[in-house]
Order: C-alpha cells, then structure tokens, then sequence
C-alpha cells in the first residue's frame, strides 16, 4: 500500500489518483524480473558452488563451503563444527575423525582436550566461500581453453567476413544500376526464406566436397553471406546522400574507394548494428556446428556445452562454471550496447 | 582494383562488388537447395549425388505411408510423424503464449512507467542467450534436487520429475522457449503501441473513456498488424525449433518432445545409418510448411506498410 502511494505520488505529480492497473503493471514488472533475471542469477550463484554444496537439497541461496582449520599436531586441516556439548554449552570443534554415529572432536584452541560427540549433535560451520576451482579446473581437465578460442575465432573471422561480402553487396544493390539488379535483389529475398535447418544435408556435403568437415572454416563459410545483412545495410546505403559519390567520381576516385573510403565509414552505425548481430549469431549457433564437427578438437564452446551435459550430469559444477562462461561475453555486450541493440532489433525486426 | 574497373567500365563494377556474396549464396543456398531436391529422390547410402540411385518420389511415400495421420505409431516412418505432431502441439501451445505474454508485457511497458529502459532490458536480456546456455539454465533448476522442487518441497508438496514425465517435458519445453524469445515479439508488439498516434490517446482522455474501451476500440485494433506478424514469425520460428528442446529433454521422454527438426538431424548426421535422402525428403516437407507460413509473413508485412 505504502509502495503504491509513494509511487502514485512519483508518476502523478498533478495530483492523478493512482489507478489500480499501475499497481498491476508494476508487480506484473515485479514479477518480470525475478522470473527472467533469476533463472541467470541462480546459475551464476550456483556455478561458486562446491560440488558438495551442490548437492543438498534443499540448495542454499548463496554458495557456502565449510570451514576448515588447522590444528596444531593435525597433518590436515579439518572441518568445523558448532557442537552442542552434553552439558548444554555450544563450542566450535574440529573433526578429527567420524566413527558410525560418533565424532571424534577436538577443540581448535587447545587440542590436547578431546570429545565425543554424536554426529546430530554438531552443525558445519560455514561462510560463504566462491569454489573457483569449478572455472580453474576445466581449464587443465578438458580443453575448454581450445573451445573457447575455437569459438572466438569462428564468431571474430566469421563476422568480419560477414561485414565485408555484405556490404559490398549491399553497395552494388544501393548505388548501381544494372541489367540484372532485380534477379539479384530477388535473390537475396528469396535466401531470406530458407533456413540452414531444411538444408542441413546438401550443405553438408557441399563443405566436405571441399574437404571443410571437421575444420572451423566449415562453420565460417556457409553462413558468411546473410540476406538480412544485405538488406540491413543496403537500406542505410540509400539514405546517404548521392551527390557525396559524384563528386569523388569527378575527383578520379575509384569505384572501389569510393566503396571503401567514403561509402564504409559513412555506413559505420548500420554496420555496427550487424556486427553485434553477427556476433551473436555465431556465438551462438548450435545446430550446423553439431552436425558438420565431429572432432572434439574442433568444437565450439556450445558444441562442446551440449556434450559435456550428455557426460558430465554428475558434475554440474564444472557445467554451471562452463556455462556460465559461454553467457558472459553476451551478457557484457548487453550491458554495454542494450540501448543500441533493443532499437536497433525493434527498428530491423530481424534476429 | 583500378585495372580490373578500367577493364570492365565503372558500372559493370557493380558485378565486383555483388560477386563473393552470390559466390556464398551461391555454394551454400542455392546449390544445397537443388541438391536437396536430388536427394529427396534418391536412394541409397552415398552422399555424392550421380552415385544415387533414382527411385523418384519413394522417400516421400515411405514418410507418407501411414495407417491413420492421427495415429504416428501406424506409420511406417513414426519418429517422423512423432515429430510433426509434437511440433504441432509445441507451436500451438508456444504461439499462444508467446502472443499472449509478449502483448501484456508491450501494453505494460507502453506504460508511463519509471524505468522502462530498464524494464525492456529485463525481458530482453534472454534473447541474447544461446540455446544451449537456455536450457541449461532451466534444466538446472528443473532438476530432480532443483530450485524448483525445492519450493515445492518446502510449501508442503512431493518432488516432481520435470522430464520423466511427457506432459511436463512438453510444458517446460513450451515455457523455455516463451522466456528465451518473448522478449523480441515485446519489442515488435512495442514499437508497433508506439506508432499508434497520441491524439486519439489524448482524445479519449478528454472524453473520460475508460481504460479497457480505451484498449479494445483504439489500441488493439491499431495494433492488429504487428500482432500478424509476430504470429506469423512465430509460427515460423517454432516449427523450426530444434535446439533448446534438444539440449532440455533430448526428445524425451521416449519421443515426447521430440521436434521434426530434431528427425531430420538425427536420420541425416546422428544415426548409425545415416539416411540422407529420407532427412532431405523430410527437409523438403518442412520446407514447404515454411514456405506457406513465409508467404503468409510477405501478406502480412504489406498490410502492415498499408
């Protein structure tokens, strides 16, 4: 009630009664965040876990791990326990050993003393602690270094392609006319409807016919050449204006620097808008990389995700953590580019 | 580049400039859809094409063979009958919601509300996310031992296995995909509320109209052509989905969940016997859905220019 009037008096500075759908509308938005921001946050907090605190249930909200000590004459460190002793007193003891029921305890602070205690009679004590050796550790036990750069290759080189034959294009079908301009106008239209799923098989066999199977330029190539890309661009092209291209062609400029000295950097905010495009969509690209990479050298972190949650279901802690590093990179895009990129997708509609 | 502009003329250099893109169109779209074709009407196990034998239109009567359409375990070829009817359910259900969810979440965001920017971020963010990354998420938490079950637990109820059970497994599939995409229909359905004209907004102040009248008799209507093509998008969207189930439930339980796209690869690439021709037949089926829905899409968006 309180949060209404407060927010009431905030929208409505002339003094508007606060209608009930504002109320809604905000704890629908309420809703809205915990429903899809927490889903992502609940992974990140959960990949800090240890693999033991990942297994109890119900889970806590934030990553804990026990507390561990050394004690004098111990070899190893050893657990902390808040122990309720016989005679009512609470007392944090390291476990020495466990014996069936019984604990064997002994106190921190003066390990000559020993007790026995009845395993439900002491409690783990914990803090919270973040298990980093979920991330540090697929880096030595698999090749996630190898994924990671398999996929930052294929997302870098794949998107400067992208740019680069898409623009060229796009500058053909905005600046020139020429016999043909329509079929190839069609042509790109008609590209737009297929998508890679319905011809999965042939392209397939294209990229081995040219012995690609297997190789990173296999997921390069065949998607370099996007319609959207062309007509994103294409579209900006238009607008710029024509007397700019004439008066270089009087100064004795080439076609193809006026393509690339004047045409490119006048076309920067469209090309930008494509390149976040484009890196998502190879970032993210699952079904053409698990088809055409079959060598576990070659995958892609996503490739490499999906294999791994096939072999690894009992160990969530390096999948969280791996998990989590393929969501990073896009998520600091997000943070950084979300005004541009939320118009940029409203303006385009296109994915 | 000036010798070959002095050789061909500066107007043919327009050639130049469209050449490596229709190089890759050319070797990845246009060449693999002819392909496909020759596929579809062949046999046989090899992969290079004048090694197939002809056996004309038999994948598709093989696909087609079916005691009862209704009934995938009377056909011949069930997975793949499995797949169209799942594919059905999961659009049907997903459109719906997708359009139901996306259209408050627009109508609330075109709200005078502090934070929008924020707000639309919100539901945006998942659309970044891979579809791998998605499921994981979700499985993580729809786990036997998850977050999920552990609310349920904790308010008195008995753990349920999200993915052992074949309804669950479709409705978790279905609710996945809203969360990950609804974000970009938002947006449409958004910048759509955001070209309807103030004044007839401010004209109805004036009048007093109530809030829902004002909704029913100005908003929805003029919104009616983003609604086409969000639903049209979706459609094709959907009956394309592939990755996030597959990663989710693997098509489980049994053949729950399993997608038509999820039996074009596995008859295509994952199978022992990798059958080409039967995948690219049914690539050709799914292709022609497609084609229908995208000619639907064209309508939809000239209506809208109108």
């Amino acid at each position: 009630m309180r949060l209404g009037i407060l927010l009431g008096q905030r929208r409505n500075g002339r003094g508007r009664p606060l209608h009930w759908t504002d109320v809604a509308a905000y704890a629908y938005l309420a809703l809205g965040v915990v429903l899809m921001f927490g889903p992502v946050l609940w992974l990140v907090l959960s990949s800090f876990k240890t693999q033991s605190a990942l297994l109890e249930f119900p889970p806590s909200f934030l990553p804990f791990a026990q507390v561990e000590v050394t004690v004098p004459g111990q070899p190893q460190k050893l657990p902390l326990f808040r122990t309720t002793l016989p005679d009512g007193t609470v007392r944090e003891l390291a476990q020495v050993r466990r014996v069936g029921l019984i604990a064997q305890m002994v106190d921190p602070a003066d390990p000559s003393k020993q007790f026995r205690v009845a395993i439900d009679k002491r409690e783990p004590v914990r803090r919270v602690a973040l298990a980093t050796e979920n991330y540090t550790e697929p880096l030595q036990r698999f090749a996630f270094l190898r994924f990671l750069f398999n996929s930052v290759f294929v997302t870098v080189v794949a998107t400067l392609i992208t740019l680069l034959i898409n623009s060229m294009a796009a500058y053909a079908l905005a600046i020139y006319t020429f016999p043909g301009k329509q079929a190839a106008t069609l042509a790109v239209i008609g590209t737009l409807m297929i998508p890679m799923t319905i011809i999965l098989v042939p392209v397939y066999l294209v990229v081995t016919e040219f012995g690609l199977a297997n190789s990173l330029w296999a997921v390069i190539l065949p998607g370099a050449a996007t319609p959207t890309g062309v007509f994103l661009l294409r579209q900006y092209m238009l607008t710029l204006p024509k007397d700019l291209i004439e008066a270089a062609r009087m100064d004795k400029a080439s076609e193809w620097q006026i393509y690339w000295r004047i045409v490119m950097p006048l076309t920067l905010p469209a090309l930008a808008v494509l390149a976040i495009f484009s890196i998502m969509w190879r970032w993210n690209e699952f079904l053409w990389p698990l088809a055409v990479l079959t060598k576990t050298e070659v995958y892609t972190l996503q490739i490499a995700l999906n294999a791994f949650q096939g072999e690894l279901q009992t160990q969530w802690h390096y999948l969280l953590a791996m998990t989590v590093v393929t969501l990073a990179p896009v998520a600091l895009v997000f943070v950084f580019l979300q005004r541009f990129i939320t118009t940029g997708i409203g303006s385009t509609g296109m994915k | 580049m000036r010798w070959l502009q002095r050789l061909i003329g500066a107007r043919r250099m327009a050639y130049v400039f469209l050449l490596p893109n229709f190089v890759f169109f050319g070797l990845f779209v246009f060449l693999p859809i002819g392909i496909n074709v020759v596929f579809s009407v062949t046999g046989g196990t090899a992969l290079f094409p004048s090694e197939r034998p002809y056996v004309g239109s038999d994948q598709f009567a093989y696909l087609f063979d079916c005691g009862s359409f209704l009934d995938p375990s009377t056909c011949r070829e069930d997975h793949f009958w499995r797949g169209v009817a799942n594919t059905a359910k999961f659009v049907a259900f997903q459109v719906t919601a997708m359009v139901l969810f996306s259209l408050v979440t627009a109508l609330v965001l075109n709200m005078k509300i502090r934070g929008r920017g924020f707000f639309r971020a919100v539901y945006f963010f998942p659309v970044l996310l891979s579809p791998v990354v998605v499921a994981l998420i979700w499985k993580w938490i729809l786990q036997r031992d998850g977050l999920l079950n552990a609310a349920i637990t904790t308010l008195g109820g008995q753990k349920i296995l999200f993915f052992v059970d074949p309804g669950w497994a479709m409705f978790w599939a279905v609710f996945v995909s809203v969360w990950a995409h609804m974000g970009f229909y938002t947006l449409i359905l958004l910048a759509g509320l955001q070209a309807i004209p103030a004044d007839l907004y401010e004209a109805a102040e004036m009048d007093a109209t109530p809030r829902w009248r004002v909704l029913t008799r100005i908003t929805l209507p003029l919104l009616w052509p983003n609604m086409i093509v969000v639903i049209v998008l979706a459609l094709i969207k959907g009956a394309q989905t592939f990755d996030e189930v597959f990663v989710l439930t693997g098509g489980g339980p049994g053949t729950a969940t399993l997608m038509v796209v999820q039996y074009i690869y596995e008859t295509g690439f994952a199978s022992q016997v990798q059958n080409f021709g039967l995948a690219a037949a049914a690539s050709v089926v799914l292709g022609a859905v497609l084609f229908v829905l995208t000619l639907l899409q064209f309508a939809a968006a000239r209506r809208k220019e109108i």
